[in-house]
Protein backbone atom coordinates (compact mmCIF):
# COMPACT_ATOMS: atom_id res chain seq x y z
CA UNK A 1 0.00 0.00 0.00
CA UNK A 2 2.75 2.82 1.03
CA UNK A 3 4.76 3.20 -1.98
CA UNK A 4 8.38 3.03 -1.74
CA UNK A 5 9.64 6.54 -1.22
CA UNK A 6 13.54 5.91 -0.87
CA UNK A 7 15.48 7.96 1.29
CA UNK A 8 13.66 11.01 0.62
CA UNK A 9 10.81 9.47 2.85
CA UNK A 10 11.36 12.35 5.55
CA UNK A 11 10.69 15.59 3.05
CA UNK A 12 7.87 13.99 1.10
CA UNK A 13 6.09 12.76 3.81
CA UNK A 14 6.93 15.86 6.15
CA UNK A 15 6.02 18.07 3.10
CA UNK A 16 2.34 16.46 2.81
CA UNK A 17 1.86 16.30 6.70
CA UNK A 18 2.57 19.99 6.76
CA UNK A 19 0.39 20.93 4.11
CA UNK A 20 -2.78 18.76 5.12
CA UNK A 21 -2.08 20.08 8.75
CA UNK A 22 -2.04 23.97 7.40
CA UNK A 23 -4.76 23.41 5.00
CA UNK A 24 -6.46 21.35 8.20
CA UNK A 25 -6.02 24.57 11.05
CA UNK A 26 -7.05 26.74 8.74
CA UNK A 27 -10.40 24.95 7.74
CA UNK A 28 -11.15 24.28 11.07
CA UNK A 29 -10.35 27.81 12.35
CA UNK A 30 -12.66 29.40 9.85
CA UNK A 31 -15.73 26.73 10.86
CA UNK A 32 -15.06 27.59 14.58
CA UNK A 33 -15.17 31.26 13.52
CA UNK A 34 -18.66 30.63 11.58
CA UNK A 35 -19.88 28.79 14.30
CA UNK A 36 -19.64 31.65 16.63
CA UNK A 37 -20.94 33.99 14.22
CA UNK A 38 -23.77 32.49 13.42
CA UNK A 39 -24.39 32.04 17.68
CA UNK A 40 -23.55 35.79 18.05
CA UNK A 41 -26.04 36.46 14.76
CA UNK A 42 -28.72 34.40 16.06
CA UNK A 43 -28.33 35.80 19.86
CA UNK A 44 -28.39 39.30 18.44
CA UNK A 45 -31.53 38.71 16.41
CA UNK A 46 -33.52 37.54 19.36
CA UNK A 47 -32.23 40.37 21.47
CA UNK A 48 -33.74 43.25 18.64
CA UNK A 49 -36.97 41.09 18.53
CA UNK A 50 -37.85 40.95 22.03
CA UNK A 51 -36.53 44.76 22.43
CA UNK A 52 -38.15 45.71 19.53
CA UNK B 1 -30.17 39.39 -14.18
CA UNK B 2 -26.78 41.05 -13.48
CA UNK B 3 -23.31 39.79 -11.61
CA UNK B 4 -23.85 43.10 -9.50
CA UNK B 5 -27.18 41.69 -7.74
CA UNK B 6 -25.36 39.27 -5.76
CA UNK B 7 -23.24 42.41 -3.85
CA UNK B 8 -26.95 42.28 -1.57
CA UNK B 9 -25.45 40.48 0.94
CA UNK B 10 -28.42 38.20 1.87
CA UNK B 11 -28.87 37.04 -1.95
CA UNK B 12 -25.12 36.28 -1.90
CA UNK B 13 -25.51 34.38 1.56
CA UNK B 14 -28.73 32.45 0.00
CA UNK B 15 -26.61 31.79 -3.72
CA UNK B 16 -23.88 30.35 -1.26
CA UNK B 17 -25.52 28.51 0.91
CA UNK B 18 -27.16 26.57 -2.49
CA UNK B 19 -23.54 26.15 -3.71
CA UNK B 20 -20.84 25.80 -1.27
CA UNK B 21 -22.26 21.77 -0.36
CA UNK B 22 -21.60 20.97 -4.04
CA UNK B 23 -18.62 23.18 -4.11
CA UNK B 24 -16.64 21.48 -0.73
CA UNK B 25 -17.55 17.97 -2.24
CA UNK B 26 -16.32 19.06 -5.65
CA UNK B 27 -12.95 20.32 -4.27
CA UNK B 28 -12.45 18.01 -1.13
CA UNK B 29 -12.66 15.19 -4.47
CA UNK B 30 -10.38 17.20 -6.80
CA UNK B 31 -8.19 17.54 -4.03
CA UNK B 32 -7.98 13.82 -2.45
CA UNK B 33 -8.04 12.21 -5.87
CA UNK B 34 -4.90 14.97 -6.96
CA UNK B 35 -3.11 13.77 -3.77
CA UNK B 36 -3.82 10.14 -3.66
CA UNK B 37 -3.14 9.61 -7.31
CA UNK B 38 0.15 11.64 -7.40
CA UNK B 39 1.41 10.39 -3.52
CA UNK B 40 0.67 6.74 -4.32
CA UNK B 41 0.25 5.78 -8.23
CA UNK B 42 3.12 8.31 -9.64
CA UNK B 43 6.69 6.92 -10.38
CA UNK B 44 9.78 8.54 -8.77
CA UNK B 45 11.47 10.96 -11.08
CA UNK B 46 14.82 9.69 -12.38
CA UNK B 47 17.18 12.66 -11.07
CA UNK B 48 14.83 13.61 -7.99
CA UNK B 49 13.83 10.62 -6.62
CA UNK B 50 10.19 10.66 -4.34
CA UNK B 51 10.82 14.06 -3.82
CA UNK B 52 8.66 14.86 -7.39
CA UNK B 53 5.37 14.12 -5.33
CA UNK B 54 6.17 17.48 -3.56
CA UNK B 55 5.00 19.08 -6.85
CA UNK B 56 1.64 18.20 -6.30
CA UNK B 57 1.25 20.50 -3.51
CA UNK B 58 3.73 22.97 -4.08
CA UNK B 59 2.40 24.36 -7.69
CA UNK B 60 -0.90 24.69 -6.53
CA UNK B 61 -0.85 26.03 -3.79
CA UNK B 62 1.71 29.08 -5.37
CA UNK B 63 -0.48 29.17 -7.80
CA UNK B 64 -3.45 29.95 -5.41
CA UNK B 65 -1.15 32.53 -3.06
CA UNK B 66 -0.50 34.68 -6.11
CA UNK B 67 -4.30 34.31 -6.95
CA UNK B 68 -5.59 35.34 -3.35
CA UNK B 69 -3.77 38.23 -4.20
CA UNK B 70 -4.91 38.64 -7.36
CA UNK B 71 -8.40 38.67 -6.51
CA UNK B 72 -8.63 40.71 -3.61
CA UNK B 73 -6.88 43.45 -5.88
CA UNK B 74 -10.18 42.97 -7.97
CA UNK B 75 -12.34 42.89 -4.94
CA UNK B 76 -10.42 46.12 -3.56
CA UNK B 77 -11.43 47.90 -6.58
CA UNK B 78 -14.37 46.91 -6.61
CA UNK B 79 -15.10 48.24 -2.95
CA UNK B 80 -13.48 51.37 -3.45
CA UNK B 81 -15.64 51.95 -7.46
CA UNK B 82 -18.72 50.64 -6.38
CA UNK B 83 -19.17 50.57 -2.41
CA UNK B 84 -20.38 46.73 -2.13
CA UNK B 85 -19.44 45.64 1.31
CA UNK B 86 -19.79 41.96 -0.17
CA UNK B 87 -16.80 42.78 -2.19
CA UNK B 88 -14.66 44.38 0.43
CA UNK B 89 -15.54 41.20 2.66
CA UNK B 90 -14.43 39.13 0.53
CA UNK B 91 -10.86 40.30 0.31
CA UNK B 92 -10.70 40.07 3.97
CA UNK B 93 -11.62 36.89 3.61
CA UNK B 94 -9.37 35.56 1.29
CA UNK B 95 -6.44 37.13 2.95
CA UNK B 96 -5.54 33.80 5.47
CA UNK B 97 -6.46 31.95 2.90
CA UNK B 98 -3.71 33.07 0.59
CA UNK B 99 -1.09 33.48 3.43
CA UNK B 100 -1.78 29.80 4.48
CA UNK B 101 -1.46 28.67 0.89
CA UNK B 102 1.89 31.11 0.54
CA UNK B 103 3.06 29.02 3.70
CA UNK B 104 2.33 25.54 2.21
CA UNK B 105 4.60 26.79 -0.84
CA UNK B 106 7.18 28.22 0.72
CA UNK B 107 7.60 25.07 3.32
CA UNK B 108 6.66 21.92 0.56
CA UNK B 109 9.90 24.43 -1.26
CA UNK B 110 12.17 24.25 1.30
CA UNK B 111 11.47 20.27 2.15
CA UNK B 112 11.87 19.91 -1.76
CA UNK B 113 15.01 22.45 -1.85
CA UNK B 114 17.15 20.31 0.95
CA UNK B 115 17.71 17.30 -0.93
CA UNK B 116 17.29 18.87 -4.45
CA UNK B 117 19.80 21.90 -3.91
CA UNK B 118 21.40 20.85 -0.51
CA UNK B 119 19.85 23.79 1.40
CA UNK B 120 16.25 24.61 3.18
CA UNK B 121 16.39 28.02 1.75
CA UNK B 122 18.19 29.83 -0.66
CA UNK B 123 17.66 33.70 -1.82
CA UNK B 124 16.56 32.68 -5.40
CA UNK B 125 14.42 35.08 -6.65
CA UNK B 126 11.58 32.91 -6.63
CA UNK B 127 11.89 32.22 -3.20
CA UNK B 128 12.48 35.79 -1.69
CA UNK B 129 9.31 37.35 -3.96
CA UNK B 130 7.16 34.59 -2.23
CA UNK B 131 8.67 35.23 1.14
CA UNK B 132 7.72 39.22 0.22
CA UNK B 133 4.36 38.31 -0.51
CA UNK B 134 3.85 36.74 2.33
CA UNK B 135 4.79 39.65 4.44
CA UNK B 136 2.27 41.39 2.12
CA UNK B 137 -0.32 39.55 3.23
CA UNK B 138 0.86 39.71 7.13
CA UNK B 139 0.30 43.48 6.53
CA UNK B 140 -2.71 43.39 4.80
CA UNK B 141 -4.22 41.05 7.48
CA UNK B 142 -2.79 43.15 10.76
CA UNK B 143 -4.26 46.54 8.83
CA UNK B 144 -7.66 44.94 9.13
CA UNK B 145 -7.18 43.59 12.67
CA UNK B 146 -6.51 47.12 13.77
CA UNK B 147 -9.04 49.26 12.57
CA UNK B 148 -12.35 49.33 14.40
CA UNK B 149 -14.62 51.39 12.23
CA UNK B 150 -15.49 48.00 9.41
CA UNK B 151 -15.70 50.86 6.56
CA UNK B 152 -12.82 52.21 7.22
CA UNK B 153 -10.91 49.26 7.86
CA UNK B 154 -11.95 48.21 4.33
CA UNK B 155 -10.93 51.64 2.73
CA UNK B 156 -7.85 51.49 4.17
CA UNK B 157 -6.85 47.97 3.28
CA UNK B 158 -7.90 48.61 -0.45
CA UNK B 159 -5.81 51.44 -0.55
CA UNK B 160 -2.86 49.09 0.97
CA UNK B 161 -3.47 46.54 -1.65
CA UNK B 162 -3.54 48.61 -4.50
CA UNK B 163 -0.22 50.10 -3.37
CA UNK B 164 0.96 46.79 -2.10
CA UNK B 165 0.37 45.19 -5.43
CA UNK B 166 2.38 47.92 -7.84
CA UNK B 167 5.62 47.36 -4.84
CA UNK B 168 5.00 43.76 -4.57
CA UNK B 169 5.72 43.43 -8.93
CA UNK B 170 8.35 46.31 -8.30
CA UNK B 171 9.88 43.89 -5.32
CA UNK B 172 9.61 41.10 -7.96
CA UNK B 173 11.30 42.82 -10.42
CA UNK B 174 14.07 44.12 -8.15
CA UNK B 175 14.62 40.53 -6.75
CA UNK B 176 15.19 39.44 -10.02
CA UNK B 177 17.97 42.07 -10.60
CA UNK B 178 19.76 41.48 -7.00
CA UNK B 179 19.74 38.16 -6.98
CA UNK B 180 21.78 38.64 -11.09
CA UNK B 181 24.12 41.10 -9.32
CA UNK B 182 24.89 38.83 -6.46
CA UNK B 183 25.36 35.37 -8.52
CA UNK B 184 26.74 36.61 -11.86
CA UNK B 185 26.62 33.11 -13.94
CA UNK B 186 25.37 30.97 -11.35
CA UNK B 187 21.30 29.86 -11.31
CA UNK B 188 19.69 27.84 -9.34
CA UNK B 189 17.50 25.21 -11.08
CA UNK B 190 13.63 26.09 -9.95
CA UNK B 191 12.30 26.13 -13.71
CA UNK B 192 14.38 22.45 -14.35
CA UNK B 193 12.87 19.62 -13.46
CA UNK B 194 9.38 18.65 -13.27
CA UNK B 195 7.05 21.10 -14.70
CA UNK B 196 7.90 19.86 -18.15
CA UNK B 197 7.25 16.39 -17.77
CA UNK B 198 5.07 13.78 -18.62
CA UNK B 199 1.28 13.10 -18.42
CA UNK B 200 2.11 10.82 -15.61
CA UNK B 201 2.68 13.41 -13.25
CA UNK B 202 0.63 16.25 -15.18
CA UNK B 203 -2.47 15.07 -15.07
CA UNK B 204 -2.56 14.68 -11.39
CA UNK B 205 -0.98 18.32 -10.78
CA UNK B 206 -4.01 19.59 -12.67
CA UNK B 207 -6.52 17.50 -11.33
CA UNK B 208 -4.57 19.16 -7.70
CA UNK B 209 -4.68 22.64 -9.36
CA UNK B 210 -8.66 22.47 -10.37
CA UNK B 211 -9.09 21.06 -6.58
CA UNK B 212 -6.67 23.78 -4.99
CA UNK B 213 -8.48 26.58 -6.63
CA UNK B 214 -12.21 25.46 -5.99
CA UNK B 215 -11.11 24.48 -2.76
CA UNK B 216 -10.12 28.78 -2.40
CA UNK B 217 -13.23 29.60 -4.03
CA UNK B 218 -15.08 27.58 -1.48
CA UNK B 219 -13.20 28.42 1.56
CA UNK B 220 -13.45 32.45 0.26
CA UNK B 221 -17.23 32.00 0.11
CA UNK B 222 -17.56 30.64 3.38
CA UNK B 223 -15.63 33.16 5.15
CA UNK B 224 -17.29 36.17 3.06
CA UNK B 225 -20.46 34.31 4.62
CA UNK B 226 -19.24 34.54 8.18
CA UNK B 227 -17.88 38.23 7.75
CA UNK B 228 -21.57 38.94 6.47
CA UNK B 229 -22.86 37.77 9.77
CA UNK B 230 -20.30 39.53 11.87
CA UNK B 231 -21.48 42.70 10.08
CA UNK B 232 -24.93 42.09 10.34
CA UNK B 233 -24.62 41.13 14.18
CA UNK B 234 -22.61 44.44 14.83
CA UNK B 235 -25.23 46.35 12.82
CA UNK B 236 -28.23 44.84 15.18
CA UNK B 237 -25.96 45.38 18.55
CA UNK B 238 -25.41 49.14 17.48
CA UNK B 239 -28.89 49.61 16.65
CA UNK B 240 -29.81 47.45 20.02
CA UNK B 241 -27.87 49.99 21.86
CA UNK B 242 -29.01 52.99 20.11
CA UNK B 243 -32.57 52.20 20.94
CA UNK B 244 -31.89 51.69 24.54
CA UNK C 1 3.26 75.82 1.07
CA UNK C 2 6.08 77.07 1.99
CA UNK C 3 4.91 77.97 4.85
CA UNK C 4 3.87 75.12 5.94
CA UNK C 5 7.07 73.48 4.70
CA UNK C 6 9.30 76.11 7.20
CA UNK C 7 6.39 75.38 10.21
CA UNK C 8 7.00 71.52 10.15
CA UNK C 9 10.78 72.18 9.31
CA UNK C 10 10.20 74.69 13.26
CA UNK C 11 8.80 72.02 14.68
CA UNK C 12 11.14 68.97 13.77
CA UNK C 13 13.92 71.67 15.14
CA UNK C 14 12.14 72.63 18.11
CA UNK C 15 11.20 69.28 19.81
CA UNK C 16 14.60 68.40 18.92
CA UNK C 17 13.17 64.77 17.97
CA UNK C 18 13.88 64.49 14.06
CA UNK C 19 17.72 65.36 13.55
CA UNK C 20 18.70 63.78 16.69
CA UNK C 21 17.02 60.89 17.54
CA UNK C 22 17.45 59.52 13.92
CA UNK C 23 21.44 60.32 13.77
CA UNK C 24 21.97 58.63 16.94
CA UNK C 25 20.00 56.02 15.85
CA UNK C 26 22.14 55.54 12.82
CA UNK C 27 25.38 55.81 14.59
CA UNK C 28 24.59 53.36 17.58
CA UNK C 29 23.46 50.61 15.02
CA UNK C 30 26.36 51.33 12.92
CA UNK C 31 28.42 50.66 15.91
CA UNK C 32 26.70 47.91 17.19
CA UNK C 33 27.55 46.23 14.03
CA UNK C 34 31.17 44.95 14.76
CA UNK C 35 30.32 43.78 17.75
CA UNK C 36 27.54 41.42 16.44
CA UNK C 37 29.63 40.32 13.15
CA UNK C 38 33.56 40.62 14.70
CA UNK C 39 35.70 43.38 13.89
CA UNK C 40 37.65 41.36 10.69
CA UNK C 41 37.79 44.36 8.63
CA UNK C 42 37.93 42.64 5.35
CA UNK C 43 34.40 41.35 6.26
CA UNK C 44 32.89 44.88 7.64
CA UNK C 45 34.26 46.61 4.50
CA UNK C 46 32.42 43.88 2.64
CA UNK C 47 29.15 44.60 4.45
CA UNK C 48 29.52 48.21 4.59
CA UNK C 49 27.18 49.12 1.82
CA UNK C 50 24.71 47.38 3.09
CA UNK C 51 24.40 47.74 6.78
CA UNK C 52 24.81 51.74 6.35
CA UNK C 53 21.89 51.32 3.59
CA UNK C 54 19.81 49.14 6.37
CA UNK C 55 20.49 51.51 8.84
CA UNK C 56 19.34 54.97 6.73
CA UNK C 57 16.54 52.93 6.20
CA UNK C 58 15.59 51.69 10.03
CA UNK C 59 16.36 55.25 11.15
CA UNK C 60 13.79 56.61 8.59
CA UNK C 61 11.55 54.02 9.84
CA UNK C 62 11.82 55.10 13.53
CA UNK C 63 10.40 58.98 13.11
CA UNK C 64 6.98 57.81 11.18
CA UNK C 65 4.81 57.87 13.48
CA UNK C 66 5.24 61.52 14.79
CA UNK C 67 5.00 62.06 10.62
CA UNK C 68 1.50 62.74 11.08
CA UNK C 69 0.19 61.64 14.50
CA UNK C 70 0.94 64.96 16.52
CA UNK C 71 -0.83 66.83 13.67
CA UNK C 72 -3.57 64.34 13.96
CA UNK C 73 -4.14 64.80 17.68
CA UNK C 74 -4.22 68.44 17.70
CA UNK C 75 -6.62 68.90 14.61
CA UNK C 76 -4.28 70.33 12.42
CA UNK C 77 -5.17 67.46 9.77
CA UNK C 78 -8.16 68.70 9.86
CA UNK C 79 -7.36 72.16 9.22
CA UNK C 80 -5.31 71.11 6.28
CA UNK C 81 -7.56 68.78 4.93
CA UNK C 82 -10.28 71.53 4.44
CA UNK C 83 -7.54 74.20 3.86
CA UNK C 84 -7.66 75.42 -0.06
CA UNK C 85 -4.07 73.81 -1.01
CA UNK C 86 -4.57 70.46 -2.26
CA UNK C 87 -4.22 67.42 0.51
CA UNK C 88 -1.97 65.54 -1.99
CA UNK C 89 0.06 68.73 -2.39
CA UNK C 90 0.08 69.19 1.49
CA UNK C 91 1.73 65.81 2.12
CA UNK C 92 3.92 65.87 -0.77
CA UNK C 93 5.40 68.74 1.27
CA UNK C 94 5.35 66.93 4.75
CA UNK C 95 7.42 64.12 3.01
CA UNK C 96 9.28 66.60 2.01
CA UNK C 97 10.05 68.35 5.37
CA UNK C 98 10.42 64.42 6.90
CA UNK C 99 13.00 64.08 4.18
CA UNK C 100 14.89 67.80 4.63
CA UNK C 101 14.96 66.72 8.77
CA UNK C 102 15.44 62.80 8.48
CA UNK C 103 16.75 61.58 5.14
CA UNK C 104 19.14 64.50 4.41
CA UNK C 105 21.11 64.51 7.60
CA UNK C 106 21.44 60.47 7.26
CA UNK C 107 22.92 60.86 3.83
CA UNK C 108 25.29 63.80 5.52
CA UNK C 109 26.36 61.34 8.46
CA UNK C 110 26.86 58.01 6.47
CA UNK C 111 30.51 58.81 5.50
CA UNK C 112 31.77 59.14 8.05
CA UNK C 113 29.91 56.22 9.82
CA UNK C 114 31.43 54.56 6.35
CA UNK C 115 35.00 55.39 8.25
CA UNK C 116 34.04 53.17 11.20
CA UNK C 117 32.72 50.13 8.87
CA UNK C 118 35.89 50.49 6.96
CA UNK C 119 34.12 50.86 3.70
CA UNK C 120 36.49 50.84 0.37
CA UNK C 121 37.59 54.50 -0.54
CA UNK C 122 35.31 54.36 -4.23
CA UNK C 123 32.21 53.36 -1.92
CA UNK C 124 31.90 56.62 -0.28
CA UNK C 125 30.39 58.78 -3.55
CA UNK C 126 28.30 56.06 -4.42
CA UNK C 127 26.80 55.63 -1.00
CA UNK C 128 26.05 59.37 -0.47
CA UNK C 129 24.37 59.34 -4.17
CA UNK C 130 22.66 56.29 -4.00
CA UNK C 131 21.30 57.80 -0.38
CA UNK C 132 20.49 60.86 -1.61
CA UNK C 133 18.23 59.35 -4.53
CA UNK C 134 16.59 57.02 -3.17
CA UNK C 135 15.93 58.54 0.45
CA UNK C 136 13.33 60.30 -0.82
CA UNK C 137 11.10 57.22 -2.07
CA UNK C 138 11.38 56.26 2.00
CA UNK C 139 10.07 59.31 2.98
CA UNK C 140 7.43 59.26 0.66
CA UNK C 141 6.33 55.68 1.45
CA UNK C 142 6.44 56.35 5.23
CA UNK C 143 3.83 59.59 4.39
CA UNK C 144 1.88 56.93 3.06
CA UNK C 145 2.05 54.51 5.88
CA UNK C 146 1.68 57.07 8.26
CA UNK C 147 -1.35 58.43 6.37
CA UNK C 148 -2.97 54.83 6.30
CA UNK C 149 -2.06 54.04 10.05
CA UNK C 150 -3.13 57.86 11.54
CA UNK C 151 -5.88 57.15 13.15
CA UNK C 152 -5.02 53.69 14.94
CA UNK C 153 -3.65 53.82 18.88
CA UNK C 154 -0.05 52.82 19.41
CA UNK C 155 -0.12 52.17 15.48
CA UNK C 156 3.83 52.27 15.39
CA UNK C 157 4.20 48.72 15.50
CA UNK C 158 1.88 48.07 12.43
CA UNK C 159 3.30 50.92 10.54
CA UNK C 160 6.68 49.00 10.52
CA UNK C 161 4.81 46.20 9.47
CA UNK C 162 2.94 47.63 6.65
CA UNK C 163 5.89 50.09 5.59
CA UNK C 164 9.00 47.29 5.24
CA UNK C 165 7.65 45.20 2.85
CA UNK C 166 7.07 48.32 1.01
CA UNK C 167 10.71 49.35 1.05
CA UNK C 168 11.94 46.39 -0.35
CA UNK C 169 12.74 47.26 -3.78
CA UNK C 170 14.12 50.49 -2.87
CA UNK C 171 16.71 48.95 -0.50
CA UNK C 172 17.36 46.35 -2.96
CA UNK C 173 18.51 48.74 -5.41
CA UNK C 174 19.88 51.00 -3.22
CA UNK C 175 22.44 49.01 -1.02
CA UNK C 176 22.64 47.41 -5.16
CA UNK C 177 24.14 50.56 -6.33
CA UNK C 178 26.70 51.09 -2.96
CA UNK C 179 27.68 47.73 -2.66
CA UNK C 180 28.83 47.94 -7.06
CA UNK C 181 30.19 51.30 -6.21
CA UNK C 182 31.65 50.14 -3.30
CA UNK C 183 33.41 46.92 -5.13
CA UNK C 184 34.12 48.92 -8.31
CA UNK C 185 32.27 48.21 -10.60
CA UNK C 186 29.30 50.07 -12.50
CA UNK C 187 26.53 51.12 -10.45
CA UNK C 188 24.56 52.70 -12.97
CA UNK C 189 21.79 50.37 -13.38
CA UNK C 190 20.59 50.59 -9.64
CA UNK C 191 21.24 54.15 -9.79
CA UNK C 192 18.75 54.84 -12.78
CA UNK C 193 16.47 52.16 -11.06
CA UNK C 194 16.67 53.93 -7.83
CA UNK C 195 16.02 57.11 -9.33
CA UNK C 196 13.15 56.03 -10.92
CA UNK C 197 11.52 54.32 -8.19
CA UNK C 198 12.23 57.69 -6.21
CA UNK C 199 10.38 59.84 -8.54
CA UNK C 200 7.39 57.68 -8.88
CA UNK C 201 7.30 57.58 -5.19
CA UNK C 202 6.86 61.46 -4.85
CA UNK C 203 4.81 61.81 -8.55
CA UNK C 204 2.10 58.61 -7.01
CA UNK C 205 2.26 58.31 -3.64
CA UNK C 206 0.94 61.82 -2.31
CA UNK C 207 -2.37 60.64 -3.83
CA UNK C 208 -2.77 57.21 -2.61
CA UNK C 209 -1.37 58.90 0.93
CA UNK C 210 -4.01 61.89 0.42
CA UNK C 211 -7.20 59.09 -0.36
CA UNK C 212 -5.82 57.15 3.03
CA UNK C 213 -6.13 60.38 4.69
CA UNK C 214 -9.26 61.30 3.68
CA UNK C 215 -10.83 57.99 4.60
CA UNK C 216 -9.61 58.23 8.30
CA UNK C 217 -10.62 61.54 8.54
CA UNK C 218 -13.78 61.29 7.78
Amino acid sequence: MMPELGKYAFEVLSAYGVSLLLLAALLGLSIARDRRARADLRHAEEETRRNG
Amino acid sequence: MSLWEYANPVKFLRLSERVLPALWVFAGLCVATGLIWGFFATPDDYRQGSTVKIIFLHVPSALMAINAWFMMLVTSLIWLIRRHHVSALAAKAAAPVGAVMTVIALATGALWGQPMWGTWWAWDPRLTSFLILFLFYLGYIALWEAIEDPDTAADLTSVLCLVGSVFAVLSRYAVHFWNQGLHQGTSVPVATGARTVSDVFFIPLVICMIGFGMLFVALVLYRTGTEIRLRRTRALLARGARGA
Amino acid sequence: MIALLLRDLRLALRAGGGFGLGLAFFLILTVLVPFSVGPQSTLLGTIAPGILWLGALLACLLSLDRLLALDFEDGSLDVLATAPIPLEGALAVKGLAHWITTGLPLVVAAPALGVLLNLPGAGYGWLVVSLLLGTPALSMIGVFGAALTVGIKRGGLLLSLLVLPLYVPTLIFGAEAARRGAAGLDPATPLLMLTGLSLGCIALLPFAASAALRMNLR
